[in-house]
């Protein structure tokens, strides 16, 4: 074992961690970017301008090929580049999900004109793109999703809902997926299309969420038109394309949001319990330790699955781990530290509070992410049947045509 | 970076456990559980033959120079087969207080005789309730003869030699060897049977310094055991996350497998969270030992606290997914129930632990 680079990821590293200090902030002690602020006109315009800068590096889109200005990179670079992108406060939270799933669905199934059109602009952050998959009546089970598209020549036209669309406000294009033959059961009948935000009957929607932020959507479509060429995979291969989709969210492995067990340990410094700093206490010492073996287990899996990558090995549904314990994590210390905070614990005034209100803003944001991106109770179906391989659960709409399935009460 | 074992010690973790399904059974375990033997001799014997005693002892002194990730993988074996063996107490424990605080001459006259199993160690550190620490020895070595007794003693009935925690003619703790021959002992009745333990009464009895690096030797000797004893847990935790999932495909009810049911699934889903997190954390203490790295003692106190804690989950949570049935003598749950809490239990337990996880971040913190 060792945790040595390669002398080829040794001279990326350096290369990035050179690019990183000359155009980023470091990130240790700078304000933490929380996740509640959501993202202001003005935090658009930066993210755009670092894209751009990362672009013109050679840092976006690494393991893509280089006619779409990518560098065929292997994805241990693109890990590499990652881990030294924590350490900087960049601007994040725009392109996470273009990049990252949409544009890696569309290479696999679009047409090479159209990828001469779109790659670019998305690698270079001109251009925004989401993912419209749930649905009010399809969420952890996706393939539930009614939104309908009905061929007329060579368009179809969408009608439906779609929400929890993440950055559709800001998008540009997305991609979709619609159920066109209900007659047949539920995973049959879909297809996967792009299309332009901007389309006539697109109707976007901000949601208020818990946090304050708004940064999912409701989508709606009247009468949507979008051109058979922009179909993704066959008529009725939907799900097929969306799980290649699915895949690539699965390889995005989740940044570390804080507070961490480190924000923790120096909190319990500072506040008191029975007059000694609360880091003397029991009690506490138990429930850091206990945070500290489960982020540490978490980060050497990483480092395993580096290793995996590293010898061309692709991850598969184990990496489910990551967000399944993050998110618990990351809810659990938040609690924990306003409960040490006492009842200073609910202020958010800048002047007042701890550490930014890093704490109370977690807490606000901890339940979307155990949410989004695959449930906690989905992501323990995953483990539970794709990697232990437990037999799937007793479906009651299995091979029922889709219209037929009952969804509700009456 | 390269976070994984060797192809080498893959075919070393893939041959030991096929040597130990084979003669590690669990009917061979239950002889000891019902009291008919000690240990499984016969097979402490051909596990000294094949030199895996020795695996992390150098080959000049008598070892197979395996370097500790060779240990590593053998103890994750060990555990998973419930071995009524003395691996532990020799192995991990008294040949590591030999070679990290011993004297050449120590070293020369113990290890070879460690490694090819003609001498059991054992490490004789408690003297009944509470955790390791230096005000909880009393027994004292006052020219060159140890007074006191020690209590429980994993594998002290059945050891030769032990390494004895004792203090010294100014109160002071340290790493002392001594003789068993002659030392009145007797045979403890308890949780887990499949593993020997003793209450060790020496009276006088010749006892020889290991070096004089008092509380802090002791605890480099307890740090170093931790992430090996971590394998070991790691083994038993994913035994029993395999018989839950066996047992969960074939076991129906309501006209289905249980395991398509979620309360099930998820059950299983965090036991194998738990499992896969302690590996990763064991991994990096295999990494410390054999790097020496200066955060080792972090890294066996964060593998500790992970696989005890994982190996008490995966035990608990595998009778209880057999149901009834699991609450029986006759299948082998129980095995790694006991074993679980034996574990847990040896070189301080988990509350111990993380309160020195958390000097150890405190510490590294501060730096």
């Amino acid at each position: 074992m060792d945790f040595n680079d390669t002398p080829e990821e040794a001279a990326f590293r350096s290369q990035a961690r050179a690019f990183l200090a000359a155009n980023a902030e470091p990130r240790a002690g700078s304000r933490p970017v929380l996740r509640q602020s959501g993202l202001d006109a003005a935090a658009v315009q930066r993210c755009k301008a670092w894209q751009a800068k990362k672009a013109d590096a050679g840092f976006a889109g690494l393991t893509w090929p280089k006619r779409f200005g990518g560098q065929e990179a292997s994805p241990i670079l693109q890990v590499i580049y990652n881990q030294e992108e924590t350490d900087f406060a960049v601007p994040r939270g725009l392109y996470e999900i273009g990049l990252g799933m949409c544009i890696p669905t569309m290479m696999t199934y679009a047409k090479p004109e159209q990828l001469d059109r779109y790659v670019q602009p998305a690698l270079r952050g001109e251009e925004v793109w989401c993912q419209l998959f749930s649905e009010p009546a399809g969420g952890s089970d996706l393939a539930a999703l009614r939104t309908k598209a009905e061929r007329d020549g060579d368009e179809w036209v969408i009608n439906g809902q779609k929400i929890w669309t993440s950055g559709a406000h800001l998008s540009d294009f997305g991609i979709v997926v619609v159920r066109t033959d209900p007659n047949l059961p539920k995973h049959e009948g879909l297809t996967f299309f792009f299309l332009d935000m901007k389309s006539p009957g697109i109707e976007v929607r901000p949601i208020h969420q818990m946090s304050g932020a708004r940064h999912f959507n409701e989508v709606f479509f009247t009468d949507v038109r979008v051109p058979d060429s922009q179909r993704l995979g066959a008529v009725g291969q939907g799900w097929k394309v969306s799980l290649t989709t699915l895949m690539n969210e699965r390889l995005a492995v989740g940044d570390v949001q804080r507070p961490e067990v480190d924000d923790l340990l120096e909190l319990a410094r500072k506040v008191k319990i029975d007059g000694k700093p609360a880091i003397r206490n029991g009690a506490v010492r138990e429930k850091i330790a206990e945070w500290h073996a489960r982020s540490q287990g978490l980060k050497f899996t990483r480092f395993r699955t580096m290793t995996a990558l590293s010898k061309g090995e692709t991850p598969g549904p184990e990496n489910s781990i990551h967000k399944l314990v993050n998110a618990s994590k990351l809810q659990d210390i938040a609690s924990y530290g306003m409960d040490l905070m006492g009842a200073g614990g609910l202020v958010l005034d800048d002047d007042l509070t701890e550490a930014y209100a890093m704490f109370q803003s977690a807490l606000l944001s901890a339940p979307s992410a155990r949410i989004a991106g695959g449930s906690d109770e989905i992501l323990r179906n995953i483990i539970a049947e794709r990697v232990l391989g437990l037999p799937p659960d007793i479906r009651a709409d299995k091979g029922m045509p889709f219209n037929r399935v009952p969804t509700g009460r009456r | 970076m390269n976070f994984d074992f060797s192809e080498d010690l893959k075919q070393l973790r893939d041959q030991s456990r096929r040597f130990l399904s084979e003669r590690c059974t669990p009917a061979v375990v239950r002889r000891s559980l019902d009291g008919e033997e000690t240990h499984a001799a016969a097979l402490w014997r051909e596990i000294a033959d094949m030199g895996w005693i020795g695996a992390a002892i150098p080959e000049e002194f008598g070892g197979a120079g395996l370097g500790y990730e060779g240990l590593c993988v053998l103890a994750e074996e060990m555990g998973r087969a419930v071995a009524p063996v003395p691996f532990g107490s020799t192995a991990y424990l008294a040949a590591e207080a030999i070679l990290t605080a011993g004297s050449d001459a120590q070293r020369r006259e113990y290890l070879p005789k460690l490694a090819d199993g003609s001498l059991i160690g054992c490490f004789a550190l408690s003297e009944g309730n509470g955790n390791p620490e230096p005000s909880a020895i009393h027994a004292r070595v006052v020219g060159g003869r140890l007074t006191g007794a020690k209590w429980p003693v994993a594998d002290g009935g059945i050891a030769d030699i032990a390494v004895v925690v004792a203090c010294d003619e100014h109160r002071q703790p340290n790493l002392y060897i001594a003789d068993l021959a002659g030392v009145r002992r007797r045979n403890l009745t308890t949780l887990d049977p499949t593993r020997n333990q003793a209450r060790l009464e020496f009276e006088s009895a010749p006892a020889q310094a290991l070096g004089s690096g008092g509380w802090g030797a002791v605890q480099r000797v307890l740090d170093r055991a931790a992430i090996l004893f971590a394998f070991e847990q790691v083994g038993g935790a994913d035994a029993c996350l395999h018989m839950a999932r066996e047992y969960a495909q074939e076991r129906f009810a309501f006209g289905r497998p249980i395991g398509s049911f979620q309360a099930i699934k998820h059950k299983l889903a965090d036991m194998y969270v738990a499992v896969e997190l302690a590996r990763s954390n064991a991994y990096y203490g295999a990494w410390a030992l054999g790097a020496d790295a200066t955060d080792l003692p972090l890294a066996a106190a964060t593998a500790r606290v992970s696989a005890t804690e994982a190996f008490h989950l995966a035990s608990k949570e595998n009778i209880q997914t057999h149901g009834g049935i699991g609450f029986t003598w006759a299948v082998d749950c129980h095995l790694f129930y006991r074993r679980s809490k034996q574990l847990g239990l040896a070189i301080g337990s988990v509350p111990f632990w993380k309160d020195r996880l958390v000097d150890l971040l405190e510490t590294r913190n501060a730096a």
